[in-house]
């Protein structure tokens, strides 16, 4: 007697859901508890890290992101009309600047601004200055793309019905595309805000004293200082603390998007 | 109505003048000489087979598109001159479109006092003064915080005609104002439309709504590839058509259910019904 299609597709459900059980089995018993908790989650640690990583650390991680994405939408902006302005080397230098700083890696820009602008200029960037250019820089890039596509996204009708109002060309961008382009990129650009708490870390290269350190510099100080993955983990956790209620709200603004249309 | 006289101001000038007028989009011409005038607080209607360039004649009115020859002047002052300065001859032509284009972020009240403020300079206080006098004319007072995805389309068109009064302008053109609408919304905008004509403003309206042609309007044009075929009265074009161009249309457009049985790969006025 053959098989029907429905019951084979139930036994391959059973065999994966086997092979899971197996494995699940084998890892508890074959690990060891003891040492796996120690490593990443000794209490005594945790106390210990508790409240800097918190006052000091996450905050630090939130000041850098907010300083570069503040510059880096400003300047993604500019960058995204200068796209699409009608005069061309305008477009030319926005192009440019949005191929080259979307290509090199963001921690060239770190290096780059935090040691050979000094070297080459003899001037010292203060840091948090230093923060806000490189993470800015390389945002405005991705930045100015998506507003770009935004832009392009409000129908021609809106701009006709401005300029037969008697608008200008630039006060019709300013009061009625623009307001509705940020509407269209706001899931994008909180996407563009997630990563850039991440990239945040990159500021360890600089060299920070101990109340700038963030929370990647703050894991791995207290990482040597306790031989333990514990500060990796609860960093880690925190960068989760700010990344996934983002991530959240970029769900519902495309939910509300989606709605909308 | 001939008026060669062009001095600013003077009560004979006519509120739009066009002198062949040509556009092309790359090689498709679609204006191909247009000549004619509305008179102050006349209300002409411009009808017309699909493509035949009703809209891009509009949109030459307010240089929306720019004309590829000829001359065209709106109360006086010659907008296809390259020194005019467009945005200011846009606030005195009011245009409301098929789509209506209301702005989605703003409010019924907002919709109508951004330009008032913005361009006119005026202050808040006044600018929602004439904002509430306009939604009242149309009928649509207790509209005035809803956002435009809350209102019906009959409701959005009213607005946007009201957006266009509160600039106070000379003129209306209106590009097909009701086609975008279900049948039992058409009704409100045209008689917004009616009390607009009988308050004395001028108007260039292109329609398919035949009947509204026949009791409004002064005069009716009829297009067809890029010229006017013939105008007239309503009595003359509509009721009486000399050329034959235009009494086949007139036959599709007053009678769908025929046409659709006598031209069955669609296109033509009964076609454009069915497709939106
Ligand atoms: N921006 C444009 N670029 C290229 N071709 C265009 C453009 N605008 C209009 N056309 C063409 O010009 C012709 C006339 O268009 P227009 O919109 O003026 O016709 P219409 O009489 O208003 O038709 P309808 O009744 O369908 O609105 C059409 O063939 C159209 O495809
Ligand atoms: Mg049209």
């Amino acid at each position: 007697m053959s098989v029907s299609k429905r019951q084979r597709a139930r036994i391959i459900r059973g065999v994966q859901y086997g092979v899971l059980v197996v494995a699940v089995v084998v890892f508890a018993l074959v690990a060891d508890w003891h040492q796996l908790r120690m490593a990443f989650f000794d209490v005594g640690v945790v106390k210990a890290l508790f409240p800097e990583i918190i006052t000091t650390a996450l905050v630090n991680t939130v000041l850098y992101t907010l300083l570069g994405f503040g510059f880096g939408l400003a300047l993604g902006l500019v960058l995204a009309l200068m796209r699409l302005s009608s005069v061309p080397p305008y477009r030319w230098i926005a192009i440019t600047y949005i191929e080259f700083f979307r290509g090199i890696p963001c921690l060239l820009v770190f290096i780059a601004l935090g040691f050979g602008v000094p070297l080459a200029f003899e001037v010292a960037l203060d840091m948090n200055v230093t923060v806000m250019l490189s993470l800015g820089l390389v945002g405005a890039a991705y930045m100015a793309e998506t507003i770009r596509a935004g832009i392009q996204a409000v129908p021609k009708g809106q701009t006709e019905a401005a300029r037969s109002l008697g608008m200008s060309h630039g006060r019709a961008m300013v009061s009625i595309v623009i307001p509705q382009a940020f509407r269209i990129v706001l899931p994008p650009l909180t996407n563009e805000l997630i990563l850039l708490t991440k990239d945040s870390s990159l500021v360890y290269l600089l060299g920070l004293s101990l109340s700038q350190f963030e929370l990647a510099n703050f894991g791995r100080d207290a990482l040597n200082e306790h031989k333990s993955l514990t500060p990796i983990l609860i960093a880690g956790l925190l960068y989760l603390v700010i990344t996934l209620p983002l991530g959240q709200l970029v769900r519902r603004l495309e939910a509300r998007t989606a709605k909308a249309r | 109505m001939t008026a060669e006289t062009t001095a600013p101001g003077a009560a004979a000038v006519n509120a739009i003048e066009v002198r062949g007028l040509r556009k092309a989009f790359g090689d498709l011409e679609v204006l191909r000489g247009i000549d004619f005038s509305v008179a102050r607080g006349e209300v002409v209607c411009v009808i017309g087979p699909s493509g035949s360039g009703k809209s891009t004649l509009l949109r030459c009115v307010n240089l929306l598109e720019e004309p590829s020859a000829g001359r065209v002047t709106v109360a006086g002052t010659e907008v296809t001159d390259p020194d005019v300065d467009i945005d200011r001859v846009r606030r005195r032509i009011g245009m409301v479109f098929q789509a209506f284009n209301l702005f989605p972020h703003l409010s019924a009240l907002e919709n109508l006092t951004i330009a008032q403020r913005r361009v006119l300079g005026r202050d808040r206080a006044e600018a929602e003064r004439i904002a509430r006098a306009n939604l009242e004319r149309v009928g649509l007072s207790d509209k005035e915080a809803a956002y435009p995805a809350q209102l019906s389309g009959g409701q959005q068109q009213r607005v946007a005609i009201a957006r266009a009064l509160s600039m106070e302008p000379e003129l209306m053109l209106f590009d097909e104002p009701t086609s975008a609408l279900d049948p039992e919304l058409v009704g409100d905008v045209l008689a917004v439309m009616r009390g607009l004509a009988q308050d004395g403003m001028t108007m260039l309206v292109v329609t398919h709504e035949m009947s509204f042609a026949r009791e409004v309007a002064d005069r009716v044009v009829f297009m067809d590839g890029g010229v006017i075929v013939e105008e007239g009265t309503p009595e003359q074009v509509v009721g009486a058509p000399q050329h034959e161009r235009t009494r086949t249309f007139l036959a599709r457009v007053l009678d769908p259910a025929a046409a659709e049985v006598g031209e069955v790969a669609g296109g033509g006025a009964a076609g454009r019904r069915v497709d939106r």
